[in-house]
């Protein structure tokens, strides 16, 4: 497994690079280093001096890929591009255009973004998953129909629509909890429950549905009829041997997005006003900050290979026949 | 700055050297005097501008002339401060009525009462209205009158609506969605809150801003552009049809007074009443003014040269451009609407949608023909509006800050004399004459300038909008124990639902085992 862990850890490199190069490509073609400037300086008496100073302070004062001026491999290394990029291989990420570690301040913002993205994706497994399990308990059955109707239903509503309508119902009419604001600690709580609840909601449809599917193609299997032949109640045929099964295809889904929990989500974190990485990327690009665009593309990438790597490695665990 | 204080200019070059010298050391200012400014006691400080600038104790109001400690200095340039965002600029050190305790602006800010901060007194007298208003009644008390402030990040309008109404907000502006909910216009025009909002003891404060949102058109484009009579015409003619009443009836909820001239309320040279309206765009009738007729508008595009909106050379429709950064969803009913303005006149017009700085890049070459943009005042002085239309400040010729490139000599001359010279009536008379000027070329479809609305609960005293002074906290008053009273009232926990819930939550799972049970024993 070390080898195989080595060599995913080597074809992550060109990867990582090639995602750099693209985010960079992309930024510059849409923003040059004096409207970044202008955007920091504001929209008033902006001086070229003004912005010309910004730039030098800020190290865009350097051509962007390639340095004619200079001689020998200062040519590649005195750029923007080669100044802004080596750093991020070391998680060196930098400081934001208003002059924030940005390493310091994802480190902040995540905690927030994982109090609510962990605990949905906890309790949402275990529900999606329990509903999913009856579905297939009642299968053929109209409790059967009437759960898939109901999973189509709650598939059919819009995120915003849960978010909204869970704010007014929860929050609003009935004053259970507070309708967004964030606390850490014990504090935080009472303002975590209702975006988890919301969190869960909006994916119960398409996530059980997914599960039963899984569930009801390996309770067709031979295996299964013979434990039921065997006198095998219902339940326990269930629990103890289709769940246990279907394992590896709720593995690939599950165990990759891990990771990226830690990413946060933009719509509930705007929302209900939590002070997470969901919004880091998006308020970057409107404000033109490359520093946070490059850092949270590059941290996105890297997580999500640690996610394959991770679905990969947790084969292993729940079926010996896997090897790496 | 450097064009006004004496000795600025040389000494910014007189730092970079002192710093290519000694890159890594602190600069110590005291060790590099500037020859405008002499410091005359502790507390006290002289500053020598060249000529005369009565604008200039405005600039001494902004924020970078905040008076700052050298030891701040000193103490933030201390090594690894930055590396852990320890900055000057993360948390300040002042002077003023309040500290920043907590800075998170992704979350929440709180300031706290400045133990230090003495002195001020609440104001003896306001104007007209305040003393009728309540806004006098803590006159002569210690400011500030609360003594911790926090500002919490509330990203959407809904979320923050409601919370403003359950009491968890003290004051708070209105969003379009939720305006209908606020607000009600009776039919003399007069605007309050609505019942809903009078019953929670809701109140409605409202006030012109000082800034300004218009329609400019590039003095440097050979259609709309020009001092010619055509050009002048055309412009007449578009700045009729477009009707900014209208405008602000539909996508303002009616927020706003149609502009007559760059100049907004409040600000010297702004004129009320008949004597106040563009006579090129609006007749004065029955005491109000009335927009000239859409006729009168195709008159002036047929004297341009443009009959029934062709061009009468070469027969071809009329054309203009507009540029505009507006691109989403909501954007497109504006220009929609826009576009059928020009349709009264038979004028077409396609809107260039862009991004921000290829709409920034293009106003500073001046390819542009018409563009969406505003000004917000940075002091209360006619200067500040007037110089968006100086020849001196052309964006593609100066780089300044007149994006119309409106170049009149005459309006020139006018604004140089008017600068210098303290408000009065000699003032007045050539801020008249100005604006005359103004509205004659018509440069700008004048646009209109944004109306304030806040409301407050009735437990926030001394609440009045004002766009443009940020100081205004130090005066607000909080009856904390009324608001404890009825925001406990009104956000009673209703828990009869989560018991409703919770049976029937068991219910089903007793059914569910149930029917399962049977059909164990069946098989």
């Amino acid at each position: 497994m070390i080898a195989y862990l080595i060599r995913r850890i080597l074809y992550a490199i060109p990867i990582l690079i090639g995602v750099n190069v693209l985010t960079f490509s992309l930024f510059f073609v849409v923003n040059t280093t004096d409207d970044m400037a202008r955007m920091q300086l504001g929209m008033k008496r902006v001086t070229p001096e003004a912005i010309e100073k910004w730039k030098q302070q800020h190290g865009y004062d350097r051509p962007l890929l390639f340095n004619e001026h200079e001689a020998g491999l200062k040519k590649i290394s005195d750029t923007i591009f080669f100044q802004k990029s080596i750093r991020m291989f070391m998680f060196d990420f930098g400081s934001s255009n208003d002059g924030r570690d940005i390493a310091r301040e994802i480190q902040a913002r995540m905690l927030p973004s994982l109090a609510i993205a962990l605990p949905t994706f906890i309790v949402g497994l275990l529900i999606y998953i329990t509903f999913a399990l009856l579905m297939t308990l009642f299968r053929a059955t109209a409790l059967d129909v009437m759960g898939v109707s109901l999973c189509v239903l709650l598939m059919s509503v819009s995120g915003l629509f849960y978010i909204i309508g869970g704010q007014f119902v929860v929050s609003k009419l009935w004053h259970w909890v507070p309708i967004s604001g964030y606390a850490s600690g014990v504090d935080g709580i009472k303002f975590i429950l209702l975006p988890v609840l919301i969190g869960v909601m909006g994916s119960v449809g398409s996530s059980s549905r997914w599960y039963r599917t899984i569930f009801l193609e390996e309770a067709g299997k031979d295996y299964v009829r013979t434990a039921r032949a065997k006198g095998l109640s219902e339940l326990r045929v269930l629990f103890g041997h289709v769940l246990k099964n279907a394992m590896i295809p709720i593995l690939t889904g599950v165990v990759v997005v891990i990771p990226l929990l830690f990413m946060g989500s933009l719509l509930t974190e705007s929302f209900f006003g939590i002070p997470g990485l969901g919004s880091y990327t998006i308020d970057a690009i409107n404000a033109q900050d490359f520093g946070v665009v490059r850092a949270m593309v590059f941290l996105g990438s890297v997580l999500y290979i640690a996610g394959l790597v991770l679905t990969d490695i947790s084969y292993t665990m729940v079926d010996p026949r896997v090897r790496l | 700055m450097m064009d006004y204080i004496v000795g600025l200019r040389g000494y910014a070059a007189t730092l970079q050297q002192a710093k290519k010298k000694h890159p890594d050391a602190l600069l110590d200012l005291r060790e590099y005097p500037l020859e405008g400014v002499q410091v005359v006691d502790e507390r006290t400080y002289r500053i020598k501008i060249y000529g005369k600038y009565p604008q200039f104790s405005y600039w001494l109001a902004m924020t970078f002339f905040a008076p700052m400690p050298v030891e701040a200095e000193h103490f933030y340039a201390q090594a690894g401060m930055s590396e852990r965002n320890l900055v000057l600029d993360w948390w300040p050190v002042g002077s003023g009525p309040y500290y920043l305790s907590e800075n998170n602006p992704n979350q929440r800010m709180v300031l706290t009462r400045n133990p230090n901060f003495v002195g001020e007194t609440y104001p003896m007298e306001g104007e007209p209205k305040d003393a009728e208003a309540g806004l006098l009644s803590d006159a002569g008390r210690p400011l500030p009158l609360i003594d911790r402030v926090v500002f919490s990040l509330e990203k959407e309008t809904i979320p923050y609506w409601n919370k403003f109404l359950q009491g968890y907000y003290d004051a708070a502006g209105i969003s379009s969605d939720s305006f209908d909910q606020a607000v009600q216009v009776s039919v003399g025009g007069e605007t309050n809150v609505t019942d809903e909002m009078k019953a929670q003891g809701i109140q409605l404060s409202t006030s012109v801003a000082t800034s300004t949102s218009y329609i400019g058109f590039n003095w440097l484009d050979p259609v709309v552009g020009g001092s010619s009579e055509r050009a002048t015409k055309l412009r007449r003619a578009i700045s009729i049809a477009v009707d900014f009443e209208e405008f602000i009836s539909i996508f303002a909820n009616g927020r706003g007074i149609s502009a007559q001239s760059p100049i907004p309320p409040g600000i010297f040279g702004y004129r009320e009443g008949e004597a106040g309206i563009n006579r090129y765009v609006y007749d004065w009738v029955s005491g109000a003014p009335r927009r000239k007729s859409i006729n009168d508008a195709r008159r002036l595009l047929s004297e341009a040269g443009y009959p029934n909106g062709l061009d009468e050379k070469t027969k071809q429709p009329l054309v203009i451009y507009l540029d505009t950064t507006a691109t989403g969803v909501g954007s497109k009913s504006r220009l929609d609407w826009l576009r059928k303005q020009l349709d009264k006149i038979n004028v077409q017009l396609v809107a260039r949608s862009t991004d921000y700085n290829r709409f920034q890049d293009k106003i500073r070459k001046g390819d542009t023909q018409m563009f969406y943009f505003g000004w917000n005042a940075d002091y209360p002085d006619p200067e500040n509006f007037l110089f968006l239309l100086h020849g001196a400040q052309g964006k593609v010729a100066k780089g300044g800050e007149n994006a119309s490139n409106y170049n009149n000599p005459e309006y020139d001359r006018l604004f140089d004399r008017m600068r210098n010279i303290e408000n009065g009536p000699e003032r007045q008379k050539i801020i008249d004459e100005m604006l005359e000027i103004l509205r004659r070329d018509s440069p700008w479809i004048w646009g209109q300038h944004p109306k304030d609305y806040v409301l407050h609960h009735t437990w926030l005293h001394n609440s009045k909008p004002n766009k443009m002074a940020n100081n205004s906290l130090k005066y607000l008053r909080i009856d904390a124990a009324q608001r404890n009273e009825l925001r406990s009232r009104w956000n009673e926990p209703k828990l009869w639902p989560l018991g409703l819930c919770a049976a029937v939550l068991v219910l089903l799972g007793w059914w569910l085992w149930r029917v399962l049970r049977q059909r164990e024993e069946a098989r």
